[in-house]
């Protein structure tokens, strides 16, 4: 349902200045969204100074800094820091993208950093992204044969294989579907930008022999058909991928077993 | 996961407050508006083709308010919806076909529905002075 403004409890208030670093002079200002599940307040935004010249240029950088150096509190996810594992999607700047691969030299001023949006907040800025992975587990992403299983692998045609890229490089980091105004208002049945890619990545996959029921399952108002071509999806995608284009094939596909 | 952090207690995670504008979700928000502007302005001309039908009197009302400065306004703002509307139809018909999804074809789309729908009002309204 849409409701453009944020419930009471999750409406920000202003947070702590924190000291900046002694002797420093290379300063970049971070502000951050914090929320503490343990002290029963609203979240709120604390303003950070990174020392540029004692920290990497990524801004996953600059919150391993504050973390390490100035508020060891500062809760997010983070692992590969090279733009494959999908844990640091966050909102930086207004838009949805992995702190690991924004260089901090992209952002013009102060540096806002949320977590994805409209999702709830576990701490800080870790999302709690159970329903999304539900989602993902709903369009049944694996291979699916009614054909008795060959000798040695299921074989595919070079032709047939280039038909998965742009699609298989998702990193189901969920920069996409929580950039998605149509999933904000309707994240409960709406798949979002991330799941119906991975749908059209199977629907696509010439060894995959469950195409019908997978059109059947998509064919929904809101599952498939909640896109409208906002295309916030596409413009956010981290590894340059282009849900906005999958989810139309997939109602191509949707059209084209009806006539 | 202490009490404190059920589900139901968990805040909203800030959206519309503090994502940025992009070029094609504002567009997907005016085809909205001129959407719904498109309800009130056929309003307008059902009750311009209704005055006519009842006679003389009426049709002399309905041309005076929308002969009115403001009447004015309100037409050229209707026709700036319709245009906006319809070339943003054909928008989402490049679409349904599976084109213009790449990066820069979805901005210079946009800025089409934009530009040609000022451009075509602005034209129309000309016309529309210069014939009369």
């Amino acid at each position: 349902m849409v409701q453009l403004t944020l419930p009471k409890n999750s409406q920000l208030t202003e947070g702590k200045v924190w000291p900046k670093p002694a002797g420093a002079t290379n300063l970049r200002e971070y502000r951050v969204y914090r929320w503490n599940p343990d002290d029963g307040r609203n979240p709120r935004v604390d303003t950070y100074f990174v020392d540029m010249d004692d920290c990497g240029p990524m801004i996953l950088d600059g919150l391993l800094y504050i973390k390490n150096k100035i508020d060891p509190t500062l809760t997010f996810r983070r692992s590969c820091r090279e733009g494959i594992c999908g844990s640091c999607a966050m909102n930086i700047d207004g838009a949805n993208t992995l702190a690991c691969t924004k260089g901090a030299d992209e952002v013009k001023g102060p540096i806002a950093i949320y977590p994805l949006p409209h999702m709830p907040v576990i701490k800080d800025l870790v999302p709690d992204l159970t329903q999304f992975y539900a989602q993902h587990r709903s369009i049944e992403p694996w291979l699916q044969t009614t054909t008795a299983a060959p000798q040695k692998e299921w074989k595919q045609s070079r032709e047939d294989r280039e038909k998965l890229d742009g699609l298989y490089e998702c990193i189901l980091c969920a920069c996409c579907s929580t950039s998605c105004p149509s999933y904000w208002w309707n994240g409960d049945r709406y798949l979002g930008p991330a799941v119906l890619l991975q749908a059209y990545r199977w629907l696509i996959d010439s060894r995959d022999e469950a195409t019908g029921e997978r059109l059947d399952n998509l064919e929904d108002p809101f599952r498939l058909y909640r896109c409208h071509t906002i295309m916030n999806c596409a413009n956010v995608c981290p590894k340059g991928l282009n849900p906005a284009k999958a989810i139309a094939e997939i109602k191509k596909m949707m059209v084209a077993r009806q006539v | 996961m202490s009490t404190s952090t059920t589900k139901s207690s968990r805040p909203l995670s800030p959206h519309l407050q503090i994502y940025k504008l992009t070029w094609t979700m504002v567009m997907s928000i005016i085809h909205r508006v001129t959407g719904a502007g498109l309800y009130f302005g056929t309003l307008l001309l059902a009750w311009w083709l209704v005055s006519a039908a009842i006679g003389p009197g009426a049709f002399a009302t309905a041309k005076a308010v929308f002969g009115s400065f403001l009447g004015r306004l309100v037409l050229f703002g209707f026709t700036w919806a319709l245009f906006h509307h319809m070339i943003g139809g054909v928008r989402h018909f490049i679409w349904d076909l599976g084109r213009g999804f790449g990066e820069a074809e979805r901005f210079l789309l946009a800025k089409i529905t934009l530009g040609g729908s000022l451009a075509l009002t602005i034209l129309t309204w000309i016309v529309a002075y210069a014939a009369n």
